[in-house]
């Protein structure tokens, strides 16, 4: 193949590497190895070509369009832009500057005594100092352990259920052609899936970043089996940011991948959207948002009924619940209700722990 | 470099002429899918087709099949498919009645009726293996986001270099390897090495124009009033917000449903009668019906 084409497709697929297309070394192969095929003289050759050896989902297409038109139009594409815009966002402590109960100068590292950290695992999260914060962050870290499990298609040896062919032909072989031992299979099981939607809107914040923590903890303790997203004006995918083993890096990446931290809630819209991805199927949904729905209540009630009718159980994580005299009153949450399985509070540490351990059983 | 070919698949010797073949088996492509095909035999590459259930992707497979003269062999994946599904298994009552067959003989050499057991002739072929076995063929890999990754794991092996080995065998090689269709409606997002490994393929709902050819090709018997009018309302119903807009593979039933009823017209009477077809849900049947979706052209 002539050495101008081989440069200019490397250079097109950098320029497609720029704009966020996973257009690698080995794709780029296939690419060359498709036009020997078609005739690189042809636009529409060079196009398709392209188009099918290089993407790889329909997110990329959009993009491919654009870089095609900026490269083979005579222009130069636009220079690298990792991933989306990174939006300026509020830090997690920011929400306590100014707060009553702020006391920042106290020195990081609290003297616990055993009493001290029980009444801390029932404080309202949004009352406590820097430290104690941190405290409660860490014992969060280690929740998750448990998981429910489901029946699997897969088997596994065991001593009880049907005949493992493939096993007891072996046995006999060994023992020259006598049953002696008839070895048996059983399905495995594997975790349920989790889906966690944490709200991150304006009268969410208090709770927003102890919250993505728990779903740090639920994404690092089954990291194929955990989806997290976050839901303010729009849903946005966690889960790969959160896989950062390191808690603070799983934090900063999370936080830049949220595009409308402290906005409204347009829960019933996002539920929708949820429900396209068709990760809720079977899966234990948990839903964490003090209902304040900005939207069309009615939308939010028909979504979380489909939720209903497509997930193995639908908990609800109200923060306020845990406060003393609340009623379920917003519209967003009384249309909400009739569908939810589990209602229960996310104000406290005790309170995710209860959470943690109803997601082992439920 | 390219792979070689065999049979029909050597006189197909442009997109446009692999259209055409596919055209008179009564399946329209447009450029970019006639492309994807013919760069699928030509490269040897797997096509990996994503988009909306019910947009064509296992008919691509079929049709591919007629017009290559090759049989069709399909996976139907689902999750905790294994091995011993898609790949190949022993056949244990066989195994079982030559194990006594032998002792009856009073053969106990041990290493001898254990070659004899894992014999070829004993090992049942299960769509991949057949499809490797079989010259030419179409393998189809129907669903694969239905699938789990351990599965997708063992195809990549497979679709790197067309061979599989039985351990108690040997390895078993393909002399020139399988046309292979992988479709997915994209539930969930398959693994990047094995997308690496194809030739990837978005299909769309077709435009106006292609589906009322789609819908003449297919029900030789269908008016071009009838057409245009079902495939208008398609338009409209996937423009609707549904839950489930209907594919190509709906109108087509739907269209199908009319004529079975004589109707000439798609009147908002036919409509509601022949809703079933077209919308299986019933939120969107109530919807379509509210805001009057059918009927008009």
């Amino acid at each position: 193949m002539a050495r101008d084409i081989v440069a200019t497709m490397t250079g097109f697929a950098r320029t497609l590497r720029a704009a966020g297309v996973a257009a690698d070394h080995e794709r780029t192969q296939n690419l060359l190895r498709a036009l020997s095929a078609l005739d690189a003289g042809v636009p529409a050759d060079v196009y398709w070509a392209g188009r099918l050896t290089l993407c790889a989902s329909p997110d990329d297409l959009a993009r491919y369009d654009r870089c095609f038109t900026a490269y083979f139009g005579g222009l130069r594409a636009a220079p690298a832009r990792p991933g989306a815009p990174v939006v300026t966002v509020t830090r997690h402590t920011a929400a306590f500057d100014g707060h009553p109960g702020t006391r920042d100068t106290e020195p990081e590292i609290l003297a616990t005594s055993a009493t001290e950290a029980e009444t801390l695992r029932h404080r309202d999260v949004a009352g406590l100092s820097a430290a104690e914060r941190a405290e409660v962050h860490r014992l969060l870290a280690l929740l998750g352990g448990h998981r429910s499990r489901r029946g699997s298609r897969r088997f596994t040896p065991s001593h009880r259920g049907g005949l493992d062919h493939r096993r007891t032909t072996r046995e006999m072989l060994r023992r020259g052609g006598e049953v002696a031992a008839l070895r048996r299979r059983t399905h495995r099981t594997r975790p349920r899936r989790v889906v966690l939607v944490v709200d991150v809107s304006g009268s969410m914040t208090p709770y927003a970043d102890t919250l993505l923590r728990l779903a740090h903890a639920l994404v690092r303790s089954e990291p194929r089996a955990t989806e997290a997203f976050s839901a303010g004006t729009r849903l946005t995918r966690l889960t790969a940011e959160l896989r950062h083993r390191d808690p603070g890096l799983a934090m900063d990446a999370a936080s830049a991948a949220i595009p409308d931290w402290s906005g409204g809630t347009r829960l019933g819209e996002e539920l929708k959207a949820l429900l396209t991805l068709h990760v809720a199927r079977g899966a234990t949904v948990v839903i964490a948002s003090d209902g304040w729905e900005r939207g069309d209540a009615g939308l939010l009630g028909a979504q979380m009924a489909r939720l209903a009718r497509l997930a193995h159980r639908v908990i609800w994580v109200n923060p306020h619940k845990g406060h003393e005299g609340y009623e379920p009153l917003t519209a967003g949450m009384r249309a909400a209700l009739p569908y939810i399985d589990d209602f229960v509070a996310g104000h406290s540490l005790a309170a995710f722990e209860e959470l943690a351990e109803r997601l082992g059983h439920a | 470099m390219l792979s070689k070919l065999s049979g029909r698949a050597a006189d197909i010797d442009s997109p446009t002429r692999l259209a055409d073949l596919l055209d008179q088996q009564a399946y329209l492509a447009d450029e970019g899918l006639a492309t994807a095909c013919f760069l699928a035999l030509r490269m040897g590459r797997p096509l990996f087709l994503e988009g909306e259930a019910g947009v064509g992707k296992t008919e691509l497979a079929k049709t591919l099949a007629t017009v290559l003269h090759a049989p069709l062999i399909r996976l139907q994946c689902y999750e905790g498919l294994d091995a011993a599904q898609a790949l190949y298994d022993w056949d244990f009552a066989r195994q079982l009645l030559h194990l006594k067959a032998a002792e009856a003989a009073g053969i106990t050499d041990a290493a001898k009726l254990e070659g004899e057991l894992y014999d070829r002739r004993f090992l049942i072929a299960r769509p991949l293996l057949q499809a490797l076995e079989t010259q030419p063929s179409v393998l189809l890999v129907d669903e694969i986001d239905r699938g789990d990754d351990e599965f997708e794991a063992f195809l990549l092996e497979i679709l790197s270099d067309y061979t599989i080995s039985v351990p108690e065998l040997g390895t078993i090689r393909a002399s020139s390897p399988p046309v292979v269709v992988v479709t997915s409606n994209r539930t969930r997002e398959v693994h990047d090495a094995l997308k690496r490994r194809c030739l990837y393929h978005w299909l769309e709902h077709p435009p106006f124009d292609r589906e009322v050819a789609i819908l003449q090709r297919r029900l030789p018997h269908c008016s071009e009033t009838l057409a245009r009018q079902v495939a208008r309302a398609a338009e409209r119903l996937r423009g609707a917000d549904l839950v489930k807009p209907p594919g190509i593979a709906e109108t087509l039933d739907w269209a199908e449903a009319l004529l079975t009823l004589g109707a000439r017209d798609l009147d908002p009477g036919t409509a509601a009668a022949t809703l079933g077809a077209v919308l299986k849900h019933r939120e969107d049947q109530t919807a379509a019906l509210r805001n009057g979706l059918f009927g008009g052209t």
